[in-house]
């Protein structure tokens, strides 16, 4: 009887150490299914925005996003907690998708707003939303200033972190 | 043949210890097996890779850093013999062995002078910054690469590490003689038509070769290190060192796809030049090997007489870092693999411990 | 259909419905091999674990690699080896156990050959055994053309020129096989559907029928007892163990097998590590290019002593060509293991040792096959090519022979 208990516990121990080398190679597999290094470096899109036209919409691809990028005209006010200052401008960056169900709003210069074709959401220049079902404003991706015409987006930097602090306040408070 | 004959006698006696392993009964049975097979796979491997390899990859001689002169004029007086001993005529051999010694004791001579850097900048831009660019010191290219090629037939190289990666005494035996330095003669005959796009300067004396010399090693002992992100490793900050070798080596005709390096001359103007695309060298370390690419750039027409490409005159250390950048690109995950194979195969020790264990106490019953 | 029970456990809702005990029983604990066997009987179990390591290992390599003439070297060398989180391990044990399944293929065979295991009940073991190593060679094949390096481009070159040696139709099939006239696109689009779906599945249902083969006639033991398994059974499930020749397949026979599978597997990853330029050829490495054929081009050595033959007839005899005789020998080598049930006329099921004759003819054709396989990747010039001649005609005149000699014992033993 103590015997056959015995042969148990190693036909169990020999399991356990078998399944602890199973578990290693799942490691290696998992990994191998993240994004590759040529995916991860090509997460930063660099924007040239001195090449921007004032209230005409940019659209870049970041990370197979749209992402808006718009000039302010010296008639159309920056908004706090939204617009960028590059250099000498205000600009608003966000990602194009409504966020409702995930459509690309299409911009109208005349009227200065985003218009959704799909279930009529409307956003105004700095993106905040004003008609329709999106719960809430477009939103921003990571970006750093690099120079007065250069931003990378993707990486992240203090201004960005100040706008994304600022946003989850306000929507504490909403 | 005689490699032959020692396989062969190898293979019988193995057979014949085989058969007697199989009657030796105080040894286990289990171990003797293992002992018959592992002798019959040993044997096969040998015959099939180490064998094989030095059958069909014959030895030659060692790589020599030397740049004295000592290798060519070996070479050709085993030339010299072998025609003589088929009956030739080697008259023709003995008058270039002669200047080859004349050529080569000048280099050595020039390499006893001490030079003077400053006449030597003063040469050096009299007669070398024409073409060449020295970037470090602020003479800039004159020509972008493809129109230097076009001009030239291949880019001219920039001069910024010249006195660093290339030998000394190469560096002034190239100055007197490119065509004799690089060995590539086979290319441009002295009674050919083609002319290497660098005229010789043996019209120079010794002390203003030694002064060029002299200079050159001067500019490169003030290039700056490369500069690498802040908190790179070690092995990055060696992996830029190696790469700015490698691109001022290597690069005015080879490509390194994986490194996203393209060649200065074009694939058509390199065809157009020596009559073949030099190859993309990302998967050099693999296909070549470390040991044989050592040697080959040490001196490629001993390892592929008739190639296009030249003796290029690195340094020792030049020709390692060169190495070492192909591995660092071609074999980019060496040191993970180094760092997980002993891991692993520790885990597989003590699951055969484990296995073993388990198997003897199931067997107790049984026997 | 019988009310059930409720079932009081998960196991025993199964076994309702599926009967798990039973199969489990018929399977596993009352599957019978014999008692008198070595390490060599693990052989099986061992392939079992590489097949499943390389189809494991296979399914990673397949997420990235491309099977486009343009795109697969890279997809292979920069995307998997270079950038692919663990890529490298992934193609390196696939590499290696493509060589490594073939070591011990060999070693499985031979051991079949010399305990004398597919004679007397036994010929459909060898059968399907072999027809898995027509089906492994096949996978082999195919698989190395993948990385799309000078080796695989030419190594399919000349073996789908091979092809074109059959009388009338062989220029057609030729091109038909490529799909285009030279190794083209074509070619490895469909070598990768093979060397991933057809071939696989092929390899899997191959498997399953050689374990069944084996159900019957039992597997053979050391010394090639025969003896009834009914009894030696009831023996061991009586409690008396010790005394009964056989072993149950769970946990008798396969905690051995894991033992050994445990200890081959250090040497395997020892080679995976540290040593797998053996099956991973440097020429390889290199982008395969048409226009310029390696100086050196050999297959790998598994298949070297068939290469051997097929090239060891090097000039013509009796008016036939020297190409026309490797294609016949060549032909004659792969197939002639196949006929091996058939061709042995003794009834004496021994290990080869024991056997009066048979031990002599088997050492000369193992010493022979080494001669071919080592000779088979030196360039076949000068008196490399007279061994290989040699070496072929023994090869065939081993066989020829082989009917003849087992009579001869068969008399000596008085057909035991």
């Amino acid at each position: 009887m103590i015997n056959e208990s015995r042969r148990g516990f190693m036909g169990k121990a020999f399991g356990a150490v078998a399944a602890v080398g199973a578990v290693g190679s799942l490691v290696a597999m998992k990994r191998s299914w993240d994004p590759l290094p040529s995916v991860m470096a090509a997460g930063f899109t660099t924007v040239d925005m001195s090449k921007l036209e004032e209230n005409k919409l940019e659209i870049v691809k970041w990370q197979g996003k749209p992402i808006f990028l718009l000039k302010f005209a010296a008639d159309m006010p920056a908004v706090e907690k939204r617009s960028v200052k590059v250099g000498e401008h205000y600009y608003s960056v966000m990602i194009g998708l409504c966020t409702h169900l995930g459509c690309i709003p299409a911009y109208s210069s005349a009227n200065k707003q985003f218009k959704c074709a799909c279930h009529g959401g409307e956003f105004n220049a700095a993106g905040i939303h004003t008609f329709g079902p999106p719960p809430r404003p477009l939103d921003i991706p990571p970006f750093a200033i690099k120079d007065e015409n250069t931003i990378v987006l993707g990486e992240s930097s203090p201004e960005y972190e100040a706008l994304i602090a600022s946003l989850s306040t306000d929507n504490n408070i909403a | 043949m005689f490699s032959l004959i020692v396989g062969l006698v190898v293979a019988v006696v193995l057979l014949v210890v085989n058969i007697v392993l199989l009657k030796i009964s105080f040894v286990p049975k289990e171990l003797r097996i293992l002992t018959i097979i592992s002798i019959m796979v040993g044997y096969v491997y040998w015959g099939f890779e180490p064998f094989a390899h030095h059958e069909m990859h014959p030895h030659v001689a060692e790589a020599s850093y030397e740049f004295d002169g000592k290798g060519d004029i070996e070479a050709l007086e085993a030339q010299a013999k072998e025609i003589e001993a088929k009956g030739g005529d080697r008259s023709a051999l003995d008058t270039e062995i002669a200047q080859t010694k004349e050529f080569w004791s000048n280099v050595v001579a020039i390499s006893e002078l001490s030079g003077n850097v400053e006449t030597g900048s003063e040469l050096v831009v009299a007669n070398c910054t024409a073409c060449h660019s020295i970037e470090s010191e602020g003479f800039p290219k004159l020509m972008e690469d493809t129109d230097a090629a076009a001009a030239y037939g291949v880019t001219p190289p920039d001069l910024s590490l010249a006195g660093r990666i290339y030998d000394k005494n190469y560096l002034a035996a190239f100055i007197i003689n490119p065509v004799k330095a690089m060995h590539i003669e086979h290319k441009y005959p002295v009674t050919g038509s083609k002319v290497f796009p660098m005229p010789g300067s043996d019209w120079m004396s010794n002390q203003e070769i030694a002064d060029m010399v002299a200079y050159l090693q001067e500019v490169a002992s003030k290039v700056d290190a490369p500069t690498v992100a802040d908190g790179a490793s070690d092995f990055e900050i060696a992996k830029a060192k190696n790469k700015e070798v490698f691109e001022a080596a290597c690069v005015r005709c080879h490509s390194m796809e994986y490194a996203g390096i393209d060649a200065k001359t074009s694939a058509e103007a390199m065809r157009e030049y020596i009559g073949a695309t030099p190859p993309d060298l990302s998967q050099h370390i693999r296909s070549r090997g470390a040991d044989y690419l050592h040697n080959f750039i040490n001196d490629p027409q001993r390892k592929l007489p008739g190639t296009g490409m030249p003796r290029v005159g690195l340094t020792l250390e030049a020709e390692k870092q060169v190495v070492d950048y192909m591995e660092q690109i071609g074999d980019s995950k060496k040191q993970e693999r180094e760092a997980l194979g002993p891991i692993v195969l520790i885990y597989l020790t003590i699951l055969a411990v484990f296995a073993l264990l388990w198997k003897k106490q199931i067997w107790k019953k049984l026997h | 259909m019988a009310e059930f029970e409720k079932a009081n456990s998960i196991g025993e809702w199964f076994d309702q419905r599926l009967n798990t005990s039973g199969f489990w029983r018929v399977m596993m604990t009352e599957y019978w091999i014999p008692k008198n066997i070595n390490f060599l009987w693990a052989m099986g179990a061992l392939l079992a674990m590489l097949f499943t390591l390389l189809l494991v290992t296979g399914i990673f390599l397949l997420m990235y690699y491309k099977p486009d003439v343009n795109m697969a070297f890279d997809s292979v060398n920069y995307t998997i080896m270079q950038e692919v989180a663990y890529g490298w391990i992934f193609r390196n044990i696939h590499g290696v156990g493509a060589s490594v399944v073939f070591l011990v293929i060999y070693i499985h065979m031979f051991t079949g050959i010399y305990y004398g295991s597919y004679k007397k009940g036994r010929e459909m073991i060898w059968l399907s055994g072999m027809l898995l190593f027509v089906l492994f060679s096949a996978e082999g094949f195919s698989g190395y053309m993948l990385p799309w390096g000078q080796m695989s481009y030419w190594a399919a070159y000349v073996i789908t020129e091979i092809f074109g040696g059959i009388p009338f139709i062989g220029d057609e099939l030729v091109i038909w096989i490529r799909g285009n006239f030279y190794v083209a696109d074509a070619t490895l689009t469909r070598f990768f559907m093979l060397h991933v779906l057809l071939i696989p599945l092929a390899i899997l249902g191959a498997i399953v029928f050689h374990f069944y083969t084996l159900r019957f006639p039992h597997v053979n033991n050391e010394e090639g007892e025969f003896f009834d398994y009914k009894e030696e059974s009831e023996k061991y499930l009586a409690g008396n163990q010790k005394e009964s020749k056989v072993i149950a397949f769970w946990p008798d026979f396969l905690s051995k097998d894991f033992m050994v599978i445990s200890i081959f597997m250090i040497f395997f990853f020892y080679l995976v590590f540290y040593h797998n330029a053996f099956a991973m050829d440097p020429v390889n490495f290199d982008k395969a290019d048409g226009l310029k054929t390696p100086a050196h081009i050999y297959p790998e050595w598994y298949f070297l002593w068939s290469y051997e033959v097929l090239r060891g007839f090097f000039f013509d005899i009796a008016g036939i060509s020297g190409k026309s005789l490797g294609l016949i020998a060549f032909g004659f080598a792969q197939i002639i293991f196949v006929l091996l049930p058939w061709l042995d006329k003794s009834p004496m099921v021994k290990p080869a040792n024991q056997r009066p004759v048979f031990k002599y003819w088997f050492w000369i054709l193992m010493a022979d096959l080494f001669v071919l396989t080592i000779f088979g990747k030196l360039p076949p010039t000068g008196i490399n090519a007279w061994v290989g001649f040699y070496a072929s005609i023994s090869f065939i005149v081993l066989f020829l022979a082989l009917p003849y000699l087992t009579k001869l014992e068969a008399k000596m033993v008085g057909g035991k």
